[in-house]
Formats: C-alpha cells, sequence, structure tokens
C-alpha cells in the first residue's frame, strides 16, 4: 500500500493538458479552401465596393475657398485682418437642386488641431462644469491659465481660446434675398452635449463666471455665445463642442449647420445663393486656408470615393489571387488535395 | 630539517592546535584565527535586501532602459505620462523581487537549520553541547551514528575496535555506499592528554585529495608524526555509518569546508534565442532612435514655417535653451515611441520559459518505473536550446550502457571458459590442464579488489549467495559475484585480513598488507596479501593495455586475442596478473610505499613511482570479459539523433575496442562507415617523432574527398593523442583546426580514455569553433560533470554513479532513451515556440507603433499620441498577450508523435532557422507593410472626417481608435492563422482577448473616469461602431493585412514536407481516410529500417511473415500479414498496399533492408496468388538463401 502511494506521488499526471495532448483542431489552409474564400471574399468586396462606390458618387459637395488670397475675391478685403467686423459674401450658383438634407462645414487647411499642445491645453474640469477649476485652471493651460491681470480664464487653454469665429449667413437670391435657415442643433456629438460638457448650475450663468475673463481672442464671454438659445450656451455651445473635438489631421471639415428650413428640407432648389460670412478668424499668418463646404450625405456619410474604391480593387485583388492559385493548383496538384 | 621543511610550508599550510591546546612551546603559542564554522549561501539580508535586489535587477540592461524610459518621462515634459510605463516596471520589478526574496528565505532556512544543530564538543575533559556554527578549527568533536558531520574532521578516535569508521557520501557526490576511514594511526587513546598539532594543505575543494601530517607531542619523548590522507578526513556533510561514535578535530569549518568550496553558484547559461532577440533590440533600438532622430529634425524644419497662432514654440529661445529643448524634444520622440521594445516581452519570455519547463517534468514518457522519478529541470533558461543541437556528447558508461556489469566469461592461461546457467557443470573448466593457474585466477579475482560485504541486519549468518557487495566500481562486483559462480566466495574482511572460501568449502585467510588503489592513469590495482602459509604475493587487474607492458612477453600473446576479441563483442576487458614477492623484496617495497604515504610533498607521484616499481615483471594469469549491457533504445536513440542532423561524439574513459563495440552496437558506426583512427598505437609504428606522425596523418585525413560520395567517416581519438594535438609545440592551433575540421567532417567521433578534463576540453573545442555550434552533454557520473557544464546544455541522466551529474546538469532524465524526446519533441517545439513568440512580439510593436510615427507628420511633429494612454499600456499587457502566451505554451505546429517518427524534422529548425535575419526582415516588412496599411488606410477615410449618417464629424481619438481596433484584430487574427493547433485554450484566449478589447472599450469609452484629466475617449468607441464607414474600414483593412500572409501560407505548402509528414504520422496514431489502419509495434519497428530500392512490382497478393530475435531485444516476434499489392506511383514512397480483407495497407516497400547490425534474421514468405511461395531469408543484410516452392 505505501509502495503505491509513493508511486501515485511521483508520478507525474496523467492529463491531457499535462502531456500536451488536448484536443486540438488541426486546420490547414489549403488550397480547397483558399480558393472558394477568395472568390466570395472577392464577390463580397467588389458588391460593396459597388455600393459605396455609386452611393459616394450619388453625393453632392460643393466647396468653396473664401480665405480671400485672391485679389478678385470679396473675401480679398478681409484677409489682411486689418478691418474690425469685416463682412463679405461669397456668391454661388446652383443650376440644378442640391438633393437632400444639406449639410453646411466649414473647413480649414493647414491648421493643426492635432499639435499636442494644442490638445493638451485645456481643462476638462471646468468644461464639466466644476466651478472649483475656474478660480484655479489646470497649468496645462498655460499660457491661457490666466491673464495679465492673474484673473483666470475659463475656457482657459489653447483649445478653447482659438475657437474658429467666423460666422455664416446663408441667403437664396429669389427676390432680393432670402434666407436660408440654418439649424446649428445636433451638429455636436450627443454624449459631449448631454455628458461630457456641462454648465456650472447657477442661475443666471453669467454668476458663476464671477471672477474670471473670457479668454483674449473671443469677442465676448462663454456665458454669451448664444443668448437666444438657453440650452445652446455656455460650455454647451454646440459650435464650441465641435471646436473642441479636435480633428484628426491639419486639413479637416467641421460640422457648422443643417439646412432644415420648410422650404429647404428636401434640398436647395437652384437659383443663386450668397453667404454672407462675419471674417474674424486670421489664417494667412500661418498660409492655412478657410472654406465652405455644403454636402448632402448618405449612410456611409459624408462623400468619400475611397472606401468605395479600395473594396473594389481588394475584391478583384482576391479574384485575380484566387485564379492564380487556380492555375497553380491545376497544373501542380498540390500533393495533399490528391 | 623539520624546521627548514615547515618554512617552505607555511605559506600554503595551516597549523591546527589539538583541542586548541600549546603544544611544546606554550609562550610561542598564538592562537590562530580561522572562519567560524557559518555555512552562508543566502545572498541577502534583511536590510540590504532592497538595495541590493534593486541594484542587481537594474544591471539587465532592459530594466535598466525601462527605468531610464520612466526618469525621462518623470522629468521631461512628454506626451504620455510616467504611469504608462512605470506601472509595467514596477510590476515586473515587484513580481521579480518578492520570487528571489521568497528563494533567499528558503536559503536562509536551510542555512540556519544547519547552522544551529546542535553537536558535542569536548571542552577542558567535558563534553559540551554547542550550536553547530560554534565550533572552531581545532576542537574535538563527538559525532555518533547516522548523524552527519558538522566540519572537516580528521578522525581521532572510532568507537570501533579496528579503527575505522564508514561514512556515506550521498549528499556529497551521491555514492551511498559505504566507505571506509581510518583513525591516525598509533593514537593515544586519552584524547584529553593529547598533545597534538596538526598540518594541513589550505583548504582546497577535491573532495578525494587531502594531504597533512601530524605531530604528537608525548611526555619526555621525541614526538611523533604521522601522515594524513583523504582516509583520514571525514567530510562535512558525510553521515556516519554502522559506528556508534567517533571523535575527530575540525580541520576546516564552515566556508572552508570542501563541501562548500565545491557547491559553487553554476554560472549562467545563456540561450542562442537570447543572443538572437538581444540583435533584434539593437535593430529595433536603432530604429527607435531614427525615428526620434527625423521627428525631432523635422521638427525644426517644420517650425521654421509659420505656425497656426496661439501656440508657442521654440523658435524665439536663446541658442543654448534651444539646444537643450530639442534634446527634451528629442527624448520625448524616443518616449513616444519607446513601446516599440516592450518590458511586457522580457515578461512573457520569462513566463513562457517557466511555465513551459513543467511541460518536461511533467511528461509521463520521462518517468521511469524503477527509480519512481520523472524528468527534472534545473534551469529553465535553456528549453529552446533543446531544439538547436548540432553536437551531442555522450559518455558511455552509464549513458549508452547501463553500468550494471554482468561476468560473461574469462580466460585462464588461453583458455576460454563461459558459464552457462543451464548446466551445473562449468563449462571448459575439464579441459583445462592447470587447476592451479584456475585456481590462481579465481583467488586473484576474490582479493584483488576493494569490495565490501554489505552486513545485513539481525542474523549475520546468510547464505552467501544472497550476501550484498558493496563497490565504488560495479565491474568489481561483477568480478566477484563471478568468482563466486566457479566457486570461491569473498566472505569479507575481518581485521585486515580477508577471508575467502574456497570450492571445498574451506575458508582461506588472506593478510591484507597493502591495496595499491586504482587511478585512471595507471588504470590498475593490486593488492599484497599474505597467505597462512607465508607467501606474500601481488595480485594486479587492470586494462590489457597497462598489463601486458609488465608481464612477461610469452604469456601475452595467447590471452590477447582472448581480450581483443572480447572488446570488438563490446565486453569490458581486464588482465588479471601476479606476482611472487620474496620476503627481502617485500620489506623493500613495504618501507618504500610507507615513506611515500608519510610524504607531505609530491605524495601521489612518489606513489605511483613505488606503484610503478611494483607492478612489474609480473605472471599473467588469464583475463575476464564483463558485459555491460546497452541501455534500453540506445541504438535507436542514437540512430534518430543522427538522423536529426545531430553529431554524435562520445567521449569515454574507457579502451579503444570496448568503446568501438559499443558504437558499433549503438549504430554510431555503421559496416560501411570507414574508421579514422588516431591513437597511441597507429602513431607509434614508424620510428619517427610522434608529433610529427600524428601532424602527417592529420593532413593525410584532411585531404580525403569528404564530398565524393555518401561514404560515412568515423573517428576515433584517445585522450593521449588528443593532448598531442591540443598541445602540440608547433603550430598547434593550425593542427588544432585541423583535427576539428575532419571531425566536423565525421558522422560520428569517438574520444577514448578521456580525463574528465579533456572531456570539456573536447566540448570547449567544438564550442568555441567557426558558427558556434550548440553543443550538449549527457553524462551519469561525476567525471562527466565537467563537460556536462562546458557545454551548451547539459544533461544528467539518473543513474547509479550518484548525483552528482544530475546536480550540475540544465535538465535531468531517467534514461537515455528519454533523450529522443526530450530533443526531438520537447526542444523543437520549444524553440519554435519562443522563435514565434519573439518574432511575433516585435512585429506586433513595429505595426503599432509605425503608425504613431507616421501621425507626427500630421500633428506638425508635437508628440502627440495617436493612441489613447489607457491603449498604448494596455496594447501589450492585455490585449495582446494572453494569445501569443497561450500560443508560446501549447502550440504545435507538427505533432509530437510526427517529430518523434521523423528525426529529419528537427533539421528545420537547426542553426537558429526561425530567429535568422531572413525571418527577420520578414516580419519586420510584414510589420512595416501593416503598419503603413493601418495608417494611411484610415488616413484616406478622414480624407472626409464627415463619417456618421448625420453629418457629424470625427475627430482624432476616432481615428486612433479605429487604427487600434484594425491593429488589434490583425495581429490577433494573424497569431490564429498561424496556430496550427487550436486548442480550447487558444480558442478561449484569442476570442477572449478580442472580446475583451471591445468590452474594455466600451467600458473604458462609456464612463466618466472621475481620476482621468481628461475624456478623451469618452463614447468614441461608441460613436465609431455606429458609423457604417469605420466598420467597412476595419473589416478592408483587417482583410487586406492578411491578404498576403493567407496566400503566403497556400504557396508555401506544397514545398515543405511538413503538412505530409503529418499526415503520415496520422496514419500510425488515428484511423485516418489515407491509411487505414492502426499502428502497432511491428510497424512501428519496420519504420526504422531504411529502404532504398525502389521497385514498381506487378500487382500481387503476398503473405509476409517476418521473424526475428535481436540481441539488444531479446524477443522473438513472428506477424503475418497478406497484402495484396498494386503498382502505384507515390512521391514520397513509391510503394502503396492496398487493402484487401485482413490485409492493412502498408506505407512501405516490402523488406529491402540496409541495416545490418542487427543479428537478426528477417525470414520472410510471399504467398502469391498462384499458389507459388517464395521464401527469402535475410541474415545481415545479405541475401542468405532464396527459395522458391
Amino acid at each position: 500500500m505505501p509502495k503505491k502511494e509513493l508511486e501515485t506521488a511521483n508520478r507525474p499526471d496523467n492529463t491531457a493538458f499535462t502531456q500536451q495532448r488536448l484536443p486540438a483542431w488541426q486546420p490547414i489552409l489549403s488550397a480547397g479552401i483558399v480558393i472558394p474564400g477568395f472568390v466570395l471574399i472577392g464577390l463580397a468586396f467588389i458588391g460593396i465596393g459597388v455600393a459605396l462606390f455609386l452611393t459616394s458618387r450619388n453625393i453632392t459637395v460643393l466647396e468653396m475657398d473664401y480665405t480671400g488670397v485672391e485679389t478678385t475675391s470679396d473675401c480679398y478685403k478681409c484677409s489682411a485682418g486689418t478691418l474690425p467686423n469685416c463682412v463679405c459674401n461669397l456668391y454661388f450658383t446652383l443650376n440644378e437642386t442640391f438633393p437632400g438634407t444639406v449639410y453646411f462645414y466649414y473647413g480649414l487647411s493647414n491648421y493643426f488641431q492635432s499639435y499636442r499642445k494644442f490638445g493638451a491645453s485645456r481643462d476638462d474640469n471646468q468644461l464639466s462644469g466644476d466651478t472649483y477649476y475656474f478660480t484655479s485652471p489646470l497649468a496645462v493651460c498655460t499660457p491661457y491659465q490666466y491673464d495679465v491681470n492673474n484673473n483666470p480664464i475659463v475656457p482657459c487653454g489653447i483649445s478653447a481660446n482659438s475657437m474658429f469665429n467666423d460666422t455664416f449667413n446663408l441667403y437664396q437670391l429669389v427676390n432680393g434675398s432670402k434666407t436660408v435657415p440654418l439649424d446649428g442643433r445636433g451638429i455636436a456629438w450627443w454624449s459631449d452635449y448631454n455628458i461630457k460638457f456641462r454648465n456650472p448650475t447657477s442661475d443666471p450663468l453669467r454668476n458663476a463666471f464671477n471672477g474670471t475673463v473670457k479668454p483674449p481672442f473671443w469677442s465676448k464671454p462663454v456665458f454669451e455665445l448664444d443668448l437666444t438659445d438657453k440650452s445652446n450656451n455656455g460650455f454647451l455651445n454646440q459650435d464650441f463642442l465641435v471646436w473642441m473635438r479636435r480633428a484628426a489631421l491639419p486639413n479637416f471639415r467641421k460640422l457648422y449647420r443643417r439646412i432644415t428650413g420648410p422650404d429647404y428640407a428636401s434640398g436647395l432648389p437652384p437659383g443663386n445663393y450668397t453667404i454672407e460670412i462675419a471674417y474674424n478668424y486670421p489664417v494667412m499668418s500661418f498660409n492655412g486656408r478657410k472654406k465652405v463646404v455644403l454636402s448632402n450625405v448618405s449612410w456611409m456619410g459624408g462623400k468619400n470615393d475611397f472606401l468605395g474604391v479600395a473594396y473594389l480593387v481588394v475584391g478583384s485583388l482576391c479574384i485575380v489571387m484566387s485564379m492564380v492559385m487556380l492555375i497553380v493548383y491545376a497544373k501542380f496538384k498540390f500533393p495533399d488535395d490528391v | 630539517t623539520l624546521c627548514s621543511h615547515m618554512r617552505t610550508l607555511r605559506v600554503d599550510s595551516r597549523t591546527i592546535y589539538v583541542g586548541h591546546r600549546p603544544c611544546h612551546d606554550p609562550e610561542a603559542f598564538i592562537p590562530p584565527k580561522f572562519c567560524d564554522n557559518r555555512i552562508v549561501s543566502s545572498k541577502y539580508t534583511v536590510w540590504n535586501f532592497l538595495p541590493k535586489n534593486l541594484f542587481e535587477q537594474f544591471r539587465r540592461i532592459a530594466n535598466f532602459y525601462f527605468l531610464i524610459i520612466f526618469l525621462v518621462q518623470v522629468i521631461v515634459d512628454t506626451p504620455t505620462s510616467p504611469v504608462t510605463s512605470g506601472l509595467p516596471l514596477f510590476f515586473v520589478i515587484t513580481v521579480t523581487a518578492i520570487k528571489q526574496g521568497y528563494e533567499d528565505w528558503l536559503r536562509h532556512k536551510a542555512d540556519n537549520e544547519v547552522n544551529k544543530y546542535l553537536v558535542t564538543v569536548l571542552e577542558d575533559g567535558q563534553r559540551m553541547r554547542k550550536e553547530s556554527e560554534k565550533i572552531k578549527v581545532g576542537d574535538v568533536v563527538e559525532v555518533v551514528e547516522d548523524e552527519t558531520f558538522p566540519c572537516d574532521l580528521v578522525l581521532l578516535r572510532s568507537s570501533r575496535e579496528d579503527e575505522t569508521c564508514f561514512v556515506t557520501t550521498a549528499s556529497l557526490d551521491g555514492e551511498s555506499n559505504h566507505k571506509t576511514h581510518y583513525t591516525v594511526p598509533d593514537m593515544e587513546q586519552d584524547l584529553l592528554s593529547l598533545n597534538a598539532t596538526i598540518e594541513c594543505e589550505q583548504p582546497q575543494p577535491d573532495l578525494y585529495k587531502f594531504v597533512g601530517r601530524m605531530h604528537m607531542y608525548r611526555n619526555n619523548q621525541e614526538h611523533a608524526v604521522r601522515s594524513l590522507g583523504p582516509e583520514n578526513l571525514l567530510l562535512k556533510g558525510a553521515t556516519l555509518k554502522n559506528t556508534e561514535k567517533i571523535y575527530g578535530v575540525a580541520v576546516y569549518s564552515g566556508m572552508e569546508t570542501k563541501m562548500a568550496l565545491n557547491y559553487q553558484g553554476k554560472s549562467q547559461k545563456r540561450s542562442a534565442v537570447e543572443k538572437s532577440i538581444n540583435a533584434f533590440l539593437l535593430v529595433y533600438l536603432c530604429i527607435l532612435v531614427s525615428k526620434a532622430l527625423v521627428c525631432t529634425t523635422l521638427k525644426y524644419v517644420w517650425q521654421s514655417q509659420p505656425v497656426f497662432f496661439s501656440v508657442p514654440t521654440e523658435i524665439g529661445l536663446k541658442y543654448n535653451l534651444m539646444y537643450l529643448k530639442m534634446f527634451t524634444d528629442f527624448l520625448s520622440f524616443m518616449v513616444l515611441f519607446n513601446f516599440i521594445i516592450p518590458v511586457s516581452m522580457y515578461v512573457t519570455v520569462e513566463m513562457q520559459k517557466f511555465l513551459g519547463s513543467f511541460f518536461i517534468s511533467w511528461d509521463k514518457d520521462f518517468f521511469d518505473p524503477e527509480i519512481q522519478e520523472g524528468a527534472l529541470v534545473n534551469t529553465s533558461d535553456l528549453n529552446e536550446e533543446l531544439g538547436q543541437v548540432e553536437y551531442v556528447f555522450t559518455d558511455k558508461t552509464g549513458t549508452l550502457t547501463q553500468n550494471n556489469m554482468e561476468f560473461i566469461e574469462c580466460c585462464i592461461d588461453g583458455f576460454q571458459y563461459k558459464y552457462t546457467d543451464s548446466s551445473t557443470e562449468l563449462d571448459g573448466f575439464c579441459v583445462t590442464d592447470g587447476p592451479e593457474k584456475e585456481e590462481l585466477f579465481l583467488r586473484a579475482l576474490c582479493l584483488c579488489h576493494t569490495v565490501q560485504v554489505k552486513e545485513p541486519d539481525g542474523a549475520k549468518c546468510h547464505p552467501a549467495e544472497l550476501r550484498g557487495f558493496i563497490a565504488s566500481s560495479p565491474d568489481e562486483v561483477a568480478l566477484v559475484i563471478g568468482a563466486m559462480k566457479y566457486g570461491f566466495t569473498f566472505l569479507g574482511m575481518e581485521s585486515n585480513s580477508m577471508k575467502v572460501m574456497n570450492r571445498n568449502n574451506e575458508v582461506e585467510t588472506y593478510q591484507l598488507l597493502h591495496v595499491l588503489n586504482f587511478d585512471p592513469v595507471r588504470r590498475r590495482m593490486s593488492v599484497i596479501v599474505r597467505s597462512k602459509s607465508g607467501d606474500t604475493m601481488l595480485f594486479c587487474k587492470g586494462a590489457d593495455s597497462s598489463i601486458f607492458p609488465r608481464v612477461r612477453q610469452h604469456e601475452v600473446e595467447r590471452i590477447r586475442m582472448h581480450v581483443e576479441r572480447n572488446a570488438t563483442e563490446g565486453y569490458r576487458t581486464l588482465c588479471v596478473a601476479y606476482k611472487l614477492l620474496k620476503p627481502e623484496e617485500y620489506a623493500l617495497v613495504d618501507t618504500e610505499l610507507r615513506e611515500a604515504r608519510l610524504s607531505l610533498q609530491d605524495r601521489e607521484d612518489k606513489l605511483l613511482k613505488v606503484y610503478n616499481q611494483v607492478e612489474d615483471n609480473m605472471s599473467l594469469i588469464g583475463a575476464t570479459a564483463v558485459e555491460d549491457r546497452l541501455q534500453e533504445e540506445a541504438a535507436e536513440t542514437m540512430e534518430a539523433l543522427q538522423g536529426a542532423g545531430m553529431r554524435v561524439w562520445v567521449l569515454t574513459g574507457d579502451k579503444m575496442e570496448t568503446a568501438k563495440s559499443t558504437c558499433y552496437a549503438c549504430r554510431l558506426f555503421q559496416r560501411g562507415t570507414e574508421l579514422l583512427e588516431l591513437t597511441v598505437r597507429t602513431l607509434e609504428d614508424g620510428g619517427r617523432n610522434r608529433e610529427d606522425r600524428l601532424h602527417d596523418r592529420l593532413k593525410s585525413m584532411f585531404k580525403l574527398n569528404w564530398s565524393s560520395s555518401h561514404q560515412d567517416y568515423g573517428f576515433i581519438i584517445d585522450g593521449a593523442t588528443l593532448s598531442l594535438v591540443l598541445n602540440s609545440s608547433t603550430d598547434s592551433d593550425c593542427y588544432k583546426t585541423l583535427f576539428l575540421k575532419i571531425c566536423q567532417n565525421c558522422t560520428s567521433v569517438l574520444c577514448c580514455r578521456m580525463a574528465p578534463l579533456q572531456k570539456a576540453q573536447i566540448v570547449k573545442l567544438v564550442k568555441c569553433s567557426k558558427g558556434s555550434p550548440i553543443t550538449l552533454s549527457i553524462g551519469d557520473g561525476a567525471n562527466d560533470v565537467s563537460m556536462i557544464l562546458e557545454a551548451h546544455v547539459g544533461i544528467g541522466i539518473k543513474g547509479k554513479e550518484g548525483r552528482q551529474a544530475v546536480r550540475n546538469s540544465d535538465y535531468a532524465i531517467p534514461k537515455l532513451k528519454h533523450l529522443k524526446k526530450l530533443l526531438l519533441a520537447h526542444g523543437h517545439l520549444y524553440y519554435v515556440r519562443i522563435a514565434h513568440l519573439v518574432q511575433y512580439f516585435f512585429y506586433k510593436n513595429l505595426c503599432f507603433i509605425l503608425p504613431q510615427f507616421l501621425y507626427q507628420f500630421f500633428c506638425g511633429y508635437s508628440q502627440q499620441p495617436l493612441y489613447d494612454a489607457a491603449y498604448l499600456t494596455m496594447y501589450n499587457i492585455c490585449f495582446t498577450s494572453m494569445p501569443i502566451l497561450a500560443y508560446s505554451l501549447v502550440e504545435q505546429h507538427i505533432c509530437m508523435e510526427a517529430l518523434l517518427e521523423n528525426a529529419a524534422l528537427y533539421r528545420d529548425v537547426a542553426k537558429n532557422a526561425m530567429l535568422r535575419w531572413g525571418p527577420f526582415s520578414y516580419w519586420t516588412l510584414l510589420g512595416v507593410y501593416q503598419g503603413l496599411l493601418f495608417f494611411f488606410g484610415v488616413r484616406f477615410l478622414f480624407g472626409n472626417p464627415a463619417l456618421q449618417d448625420n453629418g457629424q464629424v470625427f475627430g482624432n481619438w476616432s481615428y486612433g481608435t479605429i487604427v487600434f481596433t484594425v491593429l488589434v484584430f490583425t495581429v490577433t487574427l494573424k497569431l490564429a492563422l498561424d496556430t496550427r493547433y487550436w486548442t480550447w485554450v487558444n480558442h478561449f484566449v484569442i476570442w477572449g482577448s478580442l472580446a475583451f478589447y471591445t468590452f474594455f472599450s466600451f467600458f473604458w469609452g462609456g464612463i466618466i473616469w472621475p481620476f482621468l484629466r481628461q475624456q478623451r475617449l469618452y463614447f468614441v468607441f461608441a460613436n465609431m461602431l455606429s458609423s457604417v464607414a469605420a466598420w467597412l474600414v476595419i473589416i478592408l483593412l483587417i482583410i487586406l493585412s492578411l491578404l498576403p500572409e493567407i496566400l503566403l501560407q497556400v504557396l508555401r505548402k506544397p514545398r515543405g514536407t511538413h503538412s505530409r509528414q503529418v499526415l503520415h504520422t496520422h496514419t500510425h496514431t488515428h484511423t485516418d481516410r489515407y491509411y487505414p489502419h492502426k499502428h502497432t509495434h511491428t510497424h512501428r519497428h519496420t519504420h526504422t529500417h531504411t529502404h532504398t530500392h525502389r521497385q514498381v512490382l506487378p500487382p500481387q497478393t503476398h503473405r509476409h511473415t517476418d521473424t526475428h530475435t535481436d540481441r539488444y531485444y531479446p524477443h522473438t516476434h513472428t506477424h503475418t500479414h497478406t497484402h495484396r499489392q498494386v503498382p502505384h506511383t507515390d512521391r514520397y514512397y513509391p510503394h502503396t498496399h492496398t487493402q484487401t480483407g485482413t490485409t492493412h495497407r502498408q506505407v512501405l516497400p516490402p523488406h529491402t533492408h540496409t541495416d545490418r547490425y542487427h543479428t537478426h534474421t528477417h525470414t520472410h514468405t510471399h504467398t502469391h496468388t498462384d499458389g507459388h511461395r517464395q521464401v527469402i531469408i535475410l541474415a545481415n543484410k545479405s541475401l542468405v538463401k532464396r527459395t522458391s516452392l
């Protein structure tokens, strides 16, 4: 009896795991599986690619630069940045209806919102309505933490200070000019508007900002961004929210408005239009460009030919490769698939 | 003269005052200072643990690198928080510190157990109980039976009457037999009044060497001098046996004891994989530095242009400040990209090695029911090295052979005697004409040895047959037992006389006068005994080469023939000689021997001289043949190793003929092998200088046409010639390399008559040769320790010669046959696993960091991280670590059976095949390709960032998250593609990791985390998933990244033989659609034969009966199969037998055996459909008989 116990004590466990004999699936990628697989993937990709390509083709985009580099441009006068409250107009003509809900974007080029200091220089505590940080903003906000008089800046930091402040009005030129209503709601992420950004709980809102100053670049304090609509004021101002979501690349566009007025719900009818631009944002100093983009969107978002083309290319590639493999297979007969 | 002698000794000797009593000159007595008896094997104390351990950990280059990165992050304004690198580093350091602390605590505990052990010390006439650590050199210590000696003692008194005591040194060298030690001769009985000093050499680690002398001062007497040798020294760690109690004086204590001196931390062996990792690290470090440099440069180029407003730049700074800023920018980039060298790789590699090594100790195939033990892993650092072995150095005795000696036959005066069990009569004995010679021979066998009779407990009168014999060499036991079979029984020693029972059951008594011990240089041992009649005789036994020159030449010839025949049959042979000493001769010898034994200096040389003098002019009586059986499956193992491309070198201390025959038996040499011999014998013909002849031979051998044919060469060299080669005076290096080149061209090399150190020399020679091949040494005895320590991988066999080899080895296995699985299956798998692990780690971090680098071009070189800090930290720790760890533990790209069946598969990974620059560049290119794809694929998508159907736009964190999602899925699926062995573990971790990533991203982005300064990822992941375009680009990029990989796997396969071999093996272990038969023992046996002829046979059905008897596998089996054969052409196996009825399909063509060393006979009976029968008897490969019936 003790001898047997000894034996069991020393003998290694005879389990599948310890003996490395776990039941296992041993797949082999043979041509017999891969060729039909490639054909299927290829066909699916080509299908998706065609759908994407056609969708993208159907999206109408109107892109207009208004930086005012060329002297012929109406905005040329404003581009120097010497005129205060400079307003310029951008005319365009639609020969046919701009279909669907039209989205109004503004675009900036050679503008590095992705610059690290730019993104890091903000205080999310302030932006979530924590008034403690109104009096002492985070140090990352430098050089826009305190002003020269040592008053805390709210909202502090480079991000907020550099907020895009051109404003646009769209008019249809029929029998004089008819304002095309622009809808500024729902342009920012739902989560930003409803959870991430919060105004301090005080009524009126401005009381919470006592003792703070506005960012130096701003013309009005944050609690006066939209005096007409309480729900679009303060940190919840949707233009502010859109700006604070940093663009990934130096050439980007941001959603400005949606054209949803009763006359324009199904698109912009043909005709002449003008965009009245309050030209405030200086970009010429760093060779930046500003533009206005009108676009409708589809299920895949805005116009993007890349995705469709890529799917078509990869799909065809799969088909071609499966053909090549089939030829190789037919010619040399992989021995395993006999 | 004594004074002058003492002066010369002073430097390298110590004087010990027994019992601390001053001797002749009390005034001049200064108690000498020696170290105390404390054993310290621990590394740390409570106080120095933290600083010392941290220091040692940060001496590792990797840890130091991560510490620097961490410090940079703390000091310099960097894009990522110090937590991202500090946390993993802290984790690694803490875990290692805890592990090392625990190990050291265990050592402390063990030390304390030894140091606090209570011992009895005689102090001023009283017996005092003292803690062992308080023993001082000079103390007289009492030790009782079964106690271990607390320090090295010189035996003063024993309770046994014959002034001896018995000890076992099992814990020192593993030899469990009892060894006899002697008290100092003519010792005073009263230890209290003993006034003596001991002069002995300073401590040195050799366990079997001790030189000293004792001066005893008696009242009013000239002082007496006694010589002390190893037989008087009791070593710390040995245990007292069969002796009630002893008294001894401490001569070496504490860390100066021979045991402590022998305990040395084994040198750290580093595996070749680690070297590859370091080389790759260097490449990646270069990539890292160049990335940082490029970014820093471009940053300042870019900033020289006007930058968009309100961002402070460095342009206005003063010059010296600007350089500082540039430097910190460089460091920031380094930090940003440092993830390319992940700390987690080291952790994963360590874990893989540690956990993976359990599979070796768990393997039940390594379990030996005889010793009730399995394999032992002493180091897990070398697992993968087992898959890289190019040279195997094996010991012969105990490794290739069982070291289980059996007396086979003897030759007396030229007549052969063979004992057969079946008959009670002794064959052959009747034909001899000299019964006196015969009896002399048997008496010699009974007397000329150092065997002890094991006294069974209790009753003493056991039948002689049941007595056990204990000896340090199993040959001696075999000889004594052999003599017993012929009627002469050794009864044991009694007070210096040996008792032998002769054929007539009379007890003969011989007084043992001297034992001339065996040593490997002389290769013989002798005893001088005096018979009752007063004759003084010398009996000598030893190797033929050491005996033949010392006997009368005319006797030699008849016996030489027998000896050589026996040797070729693989037996160990010994020659026995004797000599009658005249009284005056003996008196001379006796004084000379005593003088030599007393001398303090060059004692061994002097003894040797006397021995050589005495052992001369003897007359040869006969020779013995003892069989040392081959280890189980020794031949198959060797064949498999050779099939795997390993060169097997046999290094043995045994004689050439015996070793050669073992090599033949192990199939290391084949009948067709041309043997190149380079031994003292081959060099001796020709009168010229031996060295010149050696050089000529080497040159001519080198000129052989090595590549001309498939001729196998074997090389034989002996120890003397080897030292001639290695220490050759002229152009020694040139001949050394010549010798090495010749050896490397031979399939097997046999080095015989090697001293232990020479074994290590050979290993070192090969190890350091061109291409630094990976060497493996395997052995079982203390004489193999040096080569086990020298080789890259040392394997110990848990054999009969103690445990020293096991303790010094890296891996220990119970039997030689386990080596095959250890190398071919475990080693191969470990190598593939770790190689894949390393390559995969570099690859996945390259395609992780490359997008981050590329992003710098789009963020104004501002060190903006592409990924969120959580992703940066978790990527290597959580998202991608588990699948590769699981893969590196359970993957079997080829299953074990296939690896064992097809030894050639081992060659596929030889020479570090998977970690060379080729595969490394492939993986790097793959990483670059995928990294570029990830980044630019998403970049083109972000040409229009309005990716949602409500027209909203995505920002930079969405960008990073899409890239990261593609990255995590791609690298995980890439691993899935590489996985050939999907167990539930793989499924769990691969799909689990992906699920975890998804879940984590939701969770991380779903909550406002109060401890975060910026809620960057809030809802980013959820928003991403709500965008169809993001989904589409993720799918597109994953598939596009994996396409080339899939394509390559499909196209690569037909060229390789892997899958074929996998299928082939399936036929043996499973029922398979290709070969629907179960594998039996017989078939495996058949597989070991090589079938060379390919012939297409006409369709025929034949019955085939295969009978063979085999010397090494003493069983006979007969099997009968009926086959119907159809002509068939197959690329791999030109013949396939189709199955009909009870027959089965056999993959191999019929019976064209090329193997000749099995002495078995194959009888094949083929029954053809037309009733025609054909019997083919194959014996030793040649077709002996072919009968058509």
